[in-house]
């Protein structure tokens, strides 16, 4: 028998699962739990695709190195393919030449996405007001969550995407 | 041993597929974009598409006065911002035809040393990443971070330093300082000693970069290289040695040289190259030691910026640091160019000056883009997988190469 929620069956929960056993509640409390539980697998095990653009990069790089060790967060696994990722940490500049591979990347990925400008320079341009540089990705996707510095310490990185991993949680799932 | 690839191949053979690489590719190193022409798995012909990462750098200098350009020179070849900002600040020191003091000398050199070897580190890391040895990359980095740790202690800040100023440094440095470089120092060969044990004897590491690559010391020199990528084809040039700057001529070391010039030749001559910094970084330790009383700026208050506290109490000196802050100091009319060994190789600046407080034009001869040029002349006849070893051994950083 497959467990039948107010928001329809789940598929996959078992009778006699250790699942179903922990599902087995009043209908509100169910979705809930549910939800709750597809949101801390989600915020847990965000995978960031490799998007190293400038600067910012090698401070992405040293956030997952050894001594920052972003993999505490669940974040470490580093995706070049964008279809295996959830999130993407523009670290770097934006030039106008590099956007629309940016935004390429972006739709490629499969949702749910989120995305992390790292950095003064994919936030708003940051130090290069000049004909080459978008000012801010924000110009050609949607973004999460901005991380301000120039570079900014792998700290601030860390704190970026626990602010994110709190979000993720406040979001519905169904 | 690796089995030579280098096939023999005819245009008219085969149709030949053409294949993009880049610019989001994990090892490119940042944004560059090669477009291979391959037939079968052979490389016939590698094109790289340049300007992904174009921040008009050479332009930003003729608006910003000579100190507010500093900053800009940081995020150049960001993995040694510290060479980047001496280069810079040589070139204008050139122009104004003012001389530093011999603290400041050793200061220089030492942190230009520890650069060398942080850029170095991070070539290893990657490079060894890129053909599969994670371990390397962790230990790589463990040493980078302290090395961080000693440029945030003296500099206020981790990698994007700013920390060079016409006509001396932006604060002196203290024992505290120096016992924390001595401690990275004595460490640190160790380390190195753990990297070579880690590669030179792999199999896996040996194969990818023996034979692959290669390009002979003609070809070299045509082609305008510089740095390791030249030092490894044969060629003995260092700018270090032969038009010597800051203190290197007074200290004891070598240029090392390989003659193969393949990836392996780069690979031995880095990690020479990173002893060698050692060596200097040592011996320019000790002259700090010797020389700790001296003032590390220059005596002139219309270049460099007087000391903070006396800006609070002195009005000469308010007055100073308003000039300096609103207008910059003009530099007579002139036209030089000043070049440093960066680790990427010959890093030069060349500045013209039409008297006023901003560079009429300020051309950068950077390494790493014309180092990059020699990308096709390397990967004609290898495989496909080759080219990600010989991209990392060239060692490009693409905020040098768009500028
Ligand atoms: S924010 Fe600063 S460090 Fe980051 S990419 Fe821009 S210039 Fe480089």
């Amino acid at each position: 028998m497959e467990l039948t929620t107010g928001a329809g069956t789940i598929p996959g929960v078992k009778e006699g699962t250790s699942d179903f056993v922990t599902l087995q509640a009043p209908e509100h409390a169910l979705t809930k739990t549910l939800s709750d539980a597809i949101a801390y697998a989600r915020r847990n095990s965000i995978w960031p695709v490799m998007l190293g653009l400038s600067c910012c990069a090698i401070e992405m790089m040293g956030t997952a190195a050894a001594r920052y060790d972003l993999s505490r967060f669940g974040s470490e696994v580093f995706r070049p393919s964008p279809r295996q990722a959830d999130l993407i940490i523009v670290a770097g500049t934006v030039t106008k030449k590099m956007a629309p591979v940016v935004r390429r990347i972006y739709d490629q990925m499969a949702d749910p996405k989120w995305v992390i400008a790292m950095g003064a320079c994919s936030s708003c341009g940051g130090m290069y007001n000049v004909y080459s540089v978008l000012q801010g990705m924000d110009e050609i996707c949607p973004v999460d969550v901005y991380v301000p510095g120039c570079p900014p310490r792998p700290e601030a990185l860390i704190y970026g995407i626990m602010q994110l991993q709190k979000r993720i949680g406040k979001e519905p799932v169904f | 041993m690796a089995t030579k690839r280098i096939v023999e191949h005819t245009h008219q053979s085969m149709e030949s597929m053409s294949l993009n690489m880049g610019p989001q590719h994990p090892s490119t190193h940042g944004v560059l974009r090669v477009v291979l022409e391959l037939d079968g798995e052979i490389i016939t012909k590698a094109t790289c598409h340049l300007g992904y990462l174009h921040r008009a750098k050479e332009k930003h200098a003729e608006y910003k006065t000579y100190h507010q350009f500093i900053p800009y020179t940081d995020r150049m070849d960001y993995l040694s911002p510290m060479s980047n900002n001496t280069g810079y600040v040589m070139a204008v020191e050139k122009a104004l035809g003012v001389e530093i003091t011999q603290r400041c000398v050793y200061l220089r050199t030492l942190l230009c040393e520890l650069a060398r070897m942080s850029s170095h580190l991070l070539w290893l890391g990657t490079g060894a990443l890129e053909l599969g040895a994670m371990t390397v990359f962790l230990w790589a980095f463990t040493q980078r971070e302290k090395i961080y740790d000693i440029f945030e202690w003296i500099a206020g800040h981790r990698f994007t330093v700013s920390y060079m100023r016409v006509g001396g440094v932006a604060r002196g440095d203290y024992e505290e300082w120096r016992r924390m470089v001595r401690e990275f120092l004595d460490q640190f060969m160790n380390a190195h000693r753990e990297f070579e044990t880690m590669l030179n004897q792999n199999e896996i590491f040996l194969n990818r970069m023996m034979d692959i690559g290669h390009i002979s010391g003609e070809e070299a020199i045509s082609m305008g290289l510089s740095g390791p990528s030249l030092r490894a084809s044969g060629i003995d040039y260092d700018a270090r040695k032969d038009s010597p700057y800051l203190a290197y001529e007074e200290f004891d070391w070598e240029v090392p040289i390989e003659t193969k010039g393949d990836c392996m030749a780069r690979y031995l001559v880095r990690m020479r190259e990173m002893e060698e910094s050692w060596k200097i970084c040592n011996q320019a330790l000790d002259a700090l030691e010797k020389t700790k009383n001296q003032p590390a700026n220059i005596d002139n208050p219309k270049i460099i910026y007087p000391p903070k506290e006396n800006v609070k109490k002195s009005m000469e000196d308010l007055i100073h640091h308003f000039l300096l802050a609103s207008e910059g100091f003009k530099v007579p009319p002139a036209e030089v160019y000043s070049c440093i060994e960066a680790p990427k190789g010959e890093l030069g600046f060349f500045l013209v000056s039409d008297g006023g407080p901003r560079a009429y034009r300020l051309g950068v001869r950077s390494p790493s883009f014309i180092n990059l040029m020699s990308l096709e002349k390397m990967s004609i006849g290898h495989t496909v997988s080759d080219i990600v070893a010989i991209i990392a051994s060239l060692d490009p950083v693409l905020g040098e190469v768009d500028r």
